[in-house]
This record gives structure tokens, sequence and C-alpha cells, in this order.
């Protein structure tokens, strides 16, 4: 018993390096594997914020022919809050109701690709993330299309007096958000896919067992599970809906401006580049509030 | 219970059919439940045991036939619809709930506020006190197959479905839920519908064992009554082992039946024979069968057969010997170590006897021949 019981340590240590030896190395390893990553973010992500931080802070009567000074101008924010506050806020309500109609759309039909669509569930994927395979642009471009004036939706809603005779879609709010909704749906039905998918059925007939409605069953068991994904895609959804300027640009009019239009003028047409870059550090700011007080809320489990 | 447990409480299965496509899982099946009794549904996997199961609860549709409790026909209602709650192999308690929500969820969903006593009341019947601000993932297999327990009782459904729940837990701890589900099930008196393939522990736990095959009832009694008595050559080799000889009757003489087996007579008290006419097995259990060294020791009154032990395997309570006949088949014969038996050598002459009591007579297939040798995989819980 003895002699059986030793020979199997004998070999493995035979067979294998120091213990020591192979826990160090082990223990530099996992940094190794993050040196590429680091380094790409601090160069391409932390050097540039940066640098944009120290651009709000920029004397603003400076311009990009005479140069920028350094005076601390911490007045930039409050300047380019008080002058933009109407876009910032149509930025978080456009987003917003984009997000409410996504969820409406994006959680049954995550729901029915991860628990019913059975040997169609790869094909429907793959129809959701297909418009991914052209260029967000143009995308948007073919429901400038869609909701043209003499387009087939407004005929048609014009001819079941949903519209007025000289009622118009583009042009409107209601284009910029359903361009929105349309855009970002993707990056909230997949990873509610994910967790729905993972979402085990034998739980939902214990529940249906233990007397829950089907409505309570979702209420109970289908949606807490279901959150992580709900996080995630819900993040994903709003932060680049809040920021984006695409949609206002194309669908709508300067009465739809986003703030993602204001920062994209500020650095581009009118060479503001302290006002462009303090309104982007707003913008951050008020995305990073939402979302911190958001995650508060879901961490338990009372967002919704 | 009380003298007023009529039988309005019973669950009644009639007809009860369930298919998939061409398949037919349950095939009109059609039994009664007693009020307050521990039911067994035994059968291999695929016998259509758990369907039927699925089918109480609510969980399966059935393609024809009725669930029957006391007078109402439930086959059609929701799940949430019955008075009926499961424990389920997989347990399906709630991730995200902590052990006391768990239990509470019925409860809750019926609308019922304070929960707080009645949970506490059902840890303590499953002898999980303190437990209950701990997650599912937290607990051990046991214990969380206790709180699944816990979350159907505490509803008093009018009858408990158990899916196999001991079916994940190790040897050890299965006995002493046996145990456990046992003294629980007398406690509270709910009809309890047991579901397993493990022949042993539904003959310790239930009442009444129903033997499952494609879909349909073999036999369905008492524990004893089945294994002393067997109706079928699956029933005598599902529920424990039997040695079943190929042979022919030809009806009932007086209180006998003769049966032919390979060229000797043997007889069978008529009260113990399914069959008593045309080809027939002669059955009988393995620990039913002595052994001597020679014909001439067998007691009278006694039948035997001949032939040369080719095993033998001490297991400790008994010694398995395997004794192959001189038509070639082999008879297990387990004979306990009381100490009163000499130890017979393999290769040796020997002649097993048994009390024709004992023995009995099935209907047989003809062109079948004996069923003798154990299959290996077969669970062989009598013997322990």
């Amino acid at each position: 018993m003895t002699v059986l019981a030793h020979v199997p340590t004998g070999q493995s240590a035979a067979s294998s390096p120091p213990p020591a030896a192979r826990r160090g190395r082990y223990r530099l390893l996992p940094y190794l594997l993050l040196l590429p990553g680091a380094a790409w973010l601090f160069l391409f992500f932390a050097l540039p914020l940066l640098q944009l931080a120290a651009a709000s802070l920029y004397d603003p009567t400076g311009s990009l022919a005479t140069g920028y000074a350094m005076t601390w101008a911490f007045g930039n924010y409050p300047e380019a809050l008080q002058t933009y506050w109407p876009q910032f806020s149509r930025s978080f309500l456009y987003a917003g109701i984009a997000l409410v109609l996504a969820l409406l759309m994006g959680y049954p039909l995550a729901y029915a690709i991860a628990q019913k669509a059975g040997r169609w569930k790869n094909l429907l994927l793959v129809c959701v993330v297909a418009p991914m395979f052209t260029s967000f642009l143009v995308r948007t471009l073919a429901w400038k299309t869609i909701l043209s004036d003499n387009g087939w939706l407004v005929g048609l809603l014009r001819d079941i007096h949903l519209l007025g005779p000289d009622g118009r879609l583009l042009a409107t709010p209601v284009a910029v958000v359903l361009g929105l909704t349309y855009n970002f749906l993707p990056f909230l039905v997949l990873p509610l896919y994910a967790s729905l998918e993972r979402l085990d059925y034998r739980l939902l007939e214990a529940a249906s067992d233990l007397y829950a409605s089907p409505l309570q069953t979702f209420r109970r068991v289908t949606l807490p599970l279901s959150m992580p994904g709900l996080i995630a895609g819900t993040l994903l959804f709003f932060i680049p809906a809040t920021g984006d300027y695409i949609n206002a640009e194309l669908l709508g009019t300067p009465n739809e401006y986003m703030i993602g239009n204001v920062i994209d003028s500020a650095f581009l047409v009118r060479l503001d580049y302290p006002q462009g870059a303090a309104l982007s550090f707003l913008l951050m700011a008020a995305i990073l509030a939402v979302v911190f007080v958001y995650l508060r809320k879901a961490g338990t489990e009372e967002v919704l | 219970m009380g003298h007023d447990a009529t039988p309005a409480g019973d669950l009644r299965l009639a007809n009860l059919t369930k298919r998939f496509g061409v398949f037919t899982a349950v095939d009109d099946l059609s039994l009664t439940i007693p009020q307050g009794s521990f039911f067994a549904l035994l059968g291999a996997s695929g016998c259509g045991k758990t369907t039927t199961l699925r089918m109480i609860a609510g969980l399966e549709e059935p393609t024809g036939g009725q669930v029957l409790l006391g007078d109402r026909d439930i086959a059609r209602l929701r799940p949430y619809k019955r008075p009926v709650n499961t424990v389920f192999q997989s347990y399906a308690l709630f991730p995200h709930l902590d052990i006391a929500e768990n239990v509470a969820f019925g409860l809750r969903r019926r609308g019922i506020r304070k929960v707080d006593d009645e949970v506490q009341r059902m840890l303590s019947l499953v002898q999980l006190d303190g437990f209950g601000k701990r997650r599912p993932a937290q607990l051990s297999g046991g214990q969380q197959q206790r709180v699944a327990l816990a979350r159907a009782l505490i509803n008093h459904p009018q009858v408990l479905l158990l899916d196999e729940p001991l079916g994940a837990l190790d040897l050890k701890l299965r006995r002493q839920m046996q145990i456990e589900l046992k003294r629980i099930q007398t406690e509270v008196g709910i009809t309890f519908v047991h579901v397993t393939h493990d022949q042993e522990e539904a003959m310790t736990m239930a009442d009444t064992v129903a033997v499952m095959n494609a879909g349909r009832i073999e036999q369905l009694g008492a524990p004893a009554d089945i294994y002393e008595f067997p109706a079928t050559a699956f029933v005598a080799n599902f529920l424990g082992q039997s040695n079943l000889l190929a042979g022919e009757a030809a009806g009932p003489a007086g209180d006998e039946v003769p049966v032919s087996a390979h060229g000797s007579r043997f007889s069978v008290p008529a009260a113990r024979a399914r069959a008593d006419r045309g080809p027939v097995y002669l059955g009988v259990r393995p620990e039913k069968l002595h052994l001597a060294g020679s014909a001439d020791q067998v007691p009278s009154g006694h039948q035997h057969v001949d032939g040369v032990v080719t095993d033998a395997s001490y297991v400790g309570v008994s010694t398995q010997y395997l004794l192959r006949t001189s038509w070639g088949s082999e008879l297990s014969v387990f004979v306990a170590n009381s100490g009163v038996h000499q130890q017979l050598p393999v290769g040796g002459a020997a002649v097993a006897y048994w009390d024709p009591r004992h023995a009995f007579l099935l209907p047989r297939e003809p062109g079948e021949d004996d069923r003798t040798t154990p299959v290996l995989d077969e669970p062989v819980g009598a013997s322990s």
C-alpha cells in the first residue's frame, strides 16, 4: 500500500518543473497578456482623452490659425451647456424614446429567437445582424428613401389618415427616433438573446407548476434572469444612440439636431476646439451619471 | 386525514394516452391512486413514466384520456390552475431568489402576503432551519433537493409529484432521503406520486408500485406482492432477478399445474400460475433456490435441477452462485451466509432445489427460451 502510494508522487515530481518556478512563471503571464491591449489603450485612448481634456480648457478666443493658449478656462463648460442645453436634452429624449421602442420590439424578438425558434435560430440571428454588413451611413440613407414624402409609407399613412394630406415623416423628430431605433436595435437584441438563450425552460415549468400565470412567470422568473443581458443591451443601445449625429443629420433638420451634431460642427465646421472638447466631456459625464444611477438600481434588480 | 377521507380525493387516470408523432409514449393508461397513498411509477427510461407525471402536472397535454382528481377532469387545465405540485428531477430552484423566497414562491403567486411563519415551518420540516437567506447555488445537492420538496409542500397540494427526485444524489444520501421522504409523507398525508427507475427506491418507499413498460402498466400492487408473484416476465426481471425456465403446461391437475421443461417434470400450485396451458415460464427467485451437493440431499416435497457450479461471488451477506444446467442455461442462486451452509467449490456438481410454493408460472411467447442470467447493468438491489 505504501509503495503504491509513493510511486505516482515520485513520477509527477520528476516529469514536471519544481512548483515554485512554475508558479513564478504563471504569475507574470496575465500581465504579459495584458500588455498589448494596455499599450493600445494608453496610446489611442488615454493620451487623446487627456489631450481633449486639455483642449476643453483652452482660451476660447483662440483659433486654429492663431493657436490656442492654455488658460484653464473652466468657463467653457457652463458656456457650452448654456448655449446647447436644448440639443443636450434632445439627445437624451430621443435616445430614451428609441430605447423604449427598441425594448418593445427587441425583447420579444430576442425571446422568440432564444426560446421558440428551434432550428431557425441561427438564420434569425443572421437576419438580426445582417444589416450591419452594410455601412451605417447607407442604412440611414435607405431610411431616408423609406420615409420620403413620395414614398409608399407616407402614402399609406396619408391614405388611412394617420397623416394629414401634407403630413410628412422625413425631417421630423419621428424620423430621427425611428432611425435611432433601427440602427442600434441589434446592440440591444444580441446581449438579450445571449441571456435568454441560457434561460432554463425547466425554471419556467417550475414557476407554472407553482401557480404563476404566464405573466407572473415572466415578471418573476424570465425578466430577473434576463437582467444581465437587458442591462448590457440597454447600455450598448443607449450610449451610442445618445451620442449619435448621423440620424439627426440625414433624417432630421437642424431643429432635430442632437448634441453629436453640435460637437461635429464645433470640430469640423466652426473649428471651435475648446467648445467641442467641453461638449464632449459634458456628454461623457452625463452618460456616466445616467449609467451609474441605472446600474445602482439594476444591481438591486428593481430597475423595472 | 380522519374518517372523512372519501374517494373524492383520489387521483384517477382514465385511458390516458400521449403520442409524439408516431411514437406512443403513454398507451391507454388507466389507474387509480388512492388519496394519501405513496405511489411509485417504476420503469426503465423511455417507458413513459415521466410523460405520465408531466400530464398529471399539466406540463404535457394528453393526446387522449382524462386526469381525474375526485370527479373533476383536470387534464386540460393549465399547470398553474391545478392543485398539484412537482419536485423536479433537476430541482429547478430559482437561482435569483434566496431559499426562503424559493419556498414562498407558490404562496406569493396566489396572493398570500404573510408567508414567513409557513416558510419557517417548511424549512424545519425538511431540516433546513436557518438556510432561508442563502442562494440555491450555495447549497449541496441534498439540501437543494429538500428545498425543492419544501417549495412544493408549502402549497398543500392534493397531489405531490416527484420526478426521480433522488437521482442526482449519491447512494448514502439517497438512502437517507428515502427515509426522510417517507417520514414527511406520513406526516403531511398528501398523495405522493413518485417516478423512479430504481426498483429498490420504489419498493422501500411506496405503498403501491406500478411497473411500467412501453407506455403501459405491466403490474400494479404492493411491493411484496409484485416481488413474490410477478405478472409478466418483464416484471419478474425488472423488479429483482428471476430464473425463468421455458416450459410447457397442459392445464391444471387438481391444485397443481404440471410443467415439463427441458425433459424434466415440475409442478407449481395452481394459485401461483398466471398461465396454465401452453408455453409458460417456470420462475423461481435466486434467493428461493437452495444448493445441495447431490440429489439425495434434497428435502422431500422440493423440486430440483442438476448442474455444475460455474461461478461463486462472495458479497458479504450472501454468496451468489451460477449453476450451469445440463441443457446449458445458467441459474442464479443466492445463498445467505448465515453460517449454516457450506461453500460449494466452482467446477463441482451441485443441485439447485426449491419449494414449489415459491415458484410461479408466467405466460411465455412461443419460441422464447430461458431467461436466467441477469442482465449486467440492471440493479440487483434485493441482494444487498
